[in-house]
């Protein structure tokens, strides 16, 4: 468990007298992407939230391994500092800065290396060198980014007047740029056609390879999780109900049941089985 | 699509009745506002008694012009339908506006520096160029707190009360000369401005606006009522006035000073120091503008803007938004600080009445209308709102109708401000290119 980038213990959200998460315990490795799955309401954002500080868990220790090897203990910790830790995510609907432009986006990002370089703005009121240098690094690695995501002509629209399929990409490279050690993606493939779907998961698959991060991801789309995940958490009504391979957590009788519901005979309808089937094929 | 838009069009044509409805209504509202406005005329009769006269041929005058007014712009609708459609052509046009706007600004920068010597030019038009100079530099203050950073702030005046009396206080006080008050004032008021954003750190939009403007009525009340301190209703008189590099504006000046006519050998005359004076907020005006232009393109300008956008987003992505909204009111509240030193070296007399909610208000006013965020824009509106009730001083006390009048007016024409473009901070230039 100790070499794992997050270590989630124990986690417990409640909200008044619901229970939101009951004692959720997984880990997250690097260079995977583990996927939290689950019916709708089983705790999946609530997830996302505790870990990126948005809700502080009523229980439990979340353990990042952060980018020297140090320790950060989330659930102390303040959002943003939560993200200067290395954690970096999207959001189910998309929150982009919408006026401004693509390359502003990912220049927001890398705020922080940029004000260090800029001495708190006044290395940058005098347009020292040292912010110059600061400032064309950040430019490349947007440059960088909006490459990856093939979004280099539209450097200078404005955010919001994106095609949605381009925004959900913007949102991951913006995410990337603050330079993490974990990306988190609520539902990345929510709302996007075959072919953006497609395009999102070359994206992740590319980040996986190239940056060597770990990657969660919630997702509806079974095309997309049984594609690219490593890992599968599989949560309904707060706990934790099957975890391991896509395989394993495909044909696990309590998984099936959380989707489908109890089954009188306990086998599956035939165009379920046959879909699934065409899944593993396409997997395959 | 195109059919809708043709029945549109249609209806606007032909139909009359709706046509004259609607007139008919707009008529009848006008007699409404008529009947006290215009209709009923206060004047002291022989003994000095107050005698209600009534004017109802001015009421009439005024429903029919608004019933044909109403007539006519509906038929205007129907020649030109829907002119506006394609977004894509309304970009373009105000891309090459922009394009245009280096030019203008150049001129009006030209036309600003030749004001005092032009031909027209007389004290009354150089006071009223440095009345607009003050507001357009609160505005560009304001502007950092509201165009930029989102933050709606209705009690600005405060921040321009505390510059202004910081000044007052220090210069009849110890003496203290204009120059060496204006980074304390701008201090000062930066304090009072981190005073302001500390409590109102998680409120947005309304709830922000309001405690904002109680906090400009506490400073004012606070003004008003140490009498000890701050001389009260009062008011504190004979401020210091500024000195040209030591050199003062007096006909008779104290032992040992040498006075700024007998210095350059030129006879005495009281507009030196209007002149100086006009000079000197130019300068303060142009700095506050150089200073906003370059944060912009800063992280720290690109982090107001993301904090207006987006505040969530900004904290998934490590941005500390206390310290960004801190230090948004902060450097407004600072350049609201230097205006104020400016407005009591230049009144000599300051009073909490020169800092009333309304003067916010108008600031406001400069910032919405001028198009949030764009710095030339904040010139026009300055310019529109300030000397217009000048001009409309002939209109005696239909003088708040008429600049109300042409508010409804221009944001009716331009709902998001007279110049809404807005440029991005950083491109990606040849640069790329260069260096890969």
């Amino acid at each position: 468990m100790t070499d794992a980038l997050l270590d989630v213990e124990h986690l417990t959200m409640r909200f008044g007298g619901l229970v939101a998460i009951d004692d959720l315990s997984f880990s997250a490795r690097d260079r995977e992407i583990t996927a939290i799955i689950g019916p709708n309401g089983a705790g999946k954002t609530t997830v996302f939230n505790c870990l990126t500080g948005f809700y502080k868990p009523t229980v439990g220790r979340l353990t990042l391994k952060g980018h020297d090897g140090e320790r950060h203990l989330l659930e102390r910790l303040d959002g943003f500092r939560i993200a200067r830790a290395g954690v970096a995510r999207t959001f189910q609907n998309i929150r982009l800065f919408p006026q401004m432009s693509v390359l502003e986006n990912l220049m927001v990002a890398q705020h922080n290396m940029l004000m260090r370089a800029s001495a708190f703005s006044i290395a940058g009121l005098l347009g020292l060198a040292r912010y110059r240098d600061a400032e064309n690094e950040a430019l490349g690695l947007a440059e960088e980014w909006l490459r990856r995501i093939n979004l280099v002509e539209s450097a200078d629209r404005a955010a919001g007047t994106l095609p949605y399929g381009d925004q959900r990409r913007l949102e991951v490279a913006r995410a990337m740029c603050t330079k993490p050690v974990l990306l988190c993606l609520d539902e990345p493939a929510a709302g996007l056609n075959t072919r953006e779907s497609a395009e999102l998961n070359d994206l992740l698959l590319d980040i996986r390879e190239s940056q060597g991060i770990g990657i969660l991801l919630i997702e509806h789309d079974m095309s997309v999780v049984m594609r690219v995940s490593d890992h599968i958490v599989v949560l309904d009504y707060g706990e934790k109900i099957a975890d391991g391979e896509p395989e394993a957590v495909r044909n696990d009788p309590s998984v099936i049941r959380a989707y489908l519901g109890e089954e009188e005979d306990s086998t599956l309808p035939p165009e379920v089985a046959d879909d699934m089937q065409s899944d593993a094929g396409a997997r395959g | 699509m195109a059919e809708a838009v043709a029945v549109k069009a249609g209806v606007s044509r032909f139909d009359l009745p709706q046509v004259l409805k609607e007139a008919a209504l707009a008529a009848f509202v006008a007699f409404l506002l008529a009947l006290p406005l215009a209709g009923l005329h206060l004047t002291a009769g022989d003994q000095g008694a107050m005698v209600v006269e009534t004017r109802w041929s001015w009421v009439a005058i005024g429903v029919v012009a608004v019933f044909v007014g109403r007539l006519l712009l509906a038929v205007l609708r129907a020649v030109r339908p829907a002119t506006r459609l394609s977004s894509g052509v309304a970009e373009r046009g105000r891309q090459r506006f922009a394009a245009y706007l280096p030019y203008a600004a150049v001129a009006a920068l030209i036309a600003a520096v030749a004001l005092p010597f032009l031909p027209f030019s007389d004290r009354y038009i150089v006071d009223l160029g440095t009345t607009v100079l003050i507001y357009i530099m609160l505005a560009w203050g304001l502007n950092i707190v509201v165009g930029l950073a989102g933050l709606l702030d209705l009690g600005y005046v405060a921040f321009y009360a505390v510059g202004a009396y910081t000044y007052a206080l220090l210069g009849t006080t110890y003496g203290w000369s204009f120059w060496v008050c204006l980074p304390v004032a701008g201090t000062m008021a930066a304090f009072f401005g981190i005073l302001l954003g500390y409590p109102v750190l998680r409120l947005r939009g309304d709830y922000l606006a309001i405690v904002t403007l109680g906090f400009g009525e506490i400073i004012r009340i606070i003004l008003l009522n140490w009498v000890a301190f701050t001389g009260g209703p009062n008011g504190i008189s004979s401020i210091p006035r500024p000195s040209f590099f030591g050199l003062p504006f007096t006909r008779r000046p104290d032992e040992g000073e040498v006075p700024f006519h007998e210095f350059f050998g030129i006879d005495y005359s009281g507009e030196h120091r209007v002149i100086f004076l006009y000079y000197l907020i130019l300068i303060l005006a142009l700095i506050t503008n150089l200073f906003v232009l370059r944060i912009r393109k800063l992280p720290i300008g690109r982090a107001w803007e993301a904090l207006r956008e987006d505040e969530i987003a900004c904290r998934a992505l490590g941005l500390n938004p206390t310290n960004i909204k801190l230090s948004a009111f902060a450097l407004g509240a600072m350049f609201g600080g230097f205006a104020g030193s400016f407005f009591a070296t230049r009144q000599g007399f300051i009073s909490p009445e020169s800092f009333v909610f309304i003067e916010s208000a108008i600031i406001l006013a400069i910032v919405v209308l001028g198009g949030m965020g764009s710095q030339t824009g904040v010139v026009l509106a300055g310019i529109a709102l300030i000397v217009l009730p000048e001009i409309a001083r002939e209109f005696a006390e239909f003088r708040m109708l008429v600049f109300g009048g042409a508010m409804v007016l221009i944001m009716t024409w331009r709902p998001r401000g007279l110049l809404s473009h807005r440029e991005p901070t950083v491109r990606l230039a040849p640069r790329g290119k260069g260096a890969g």
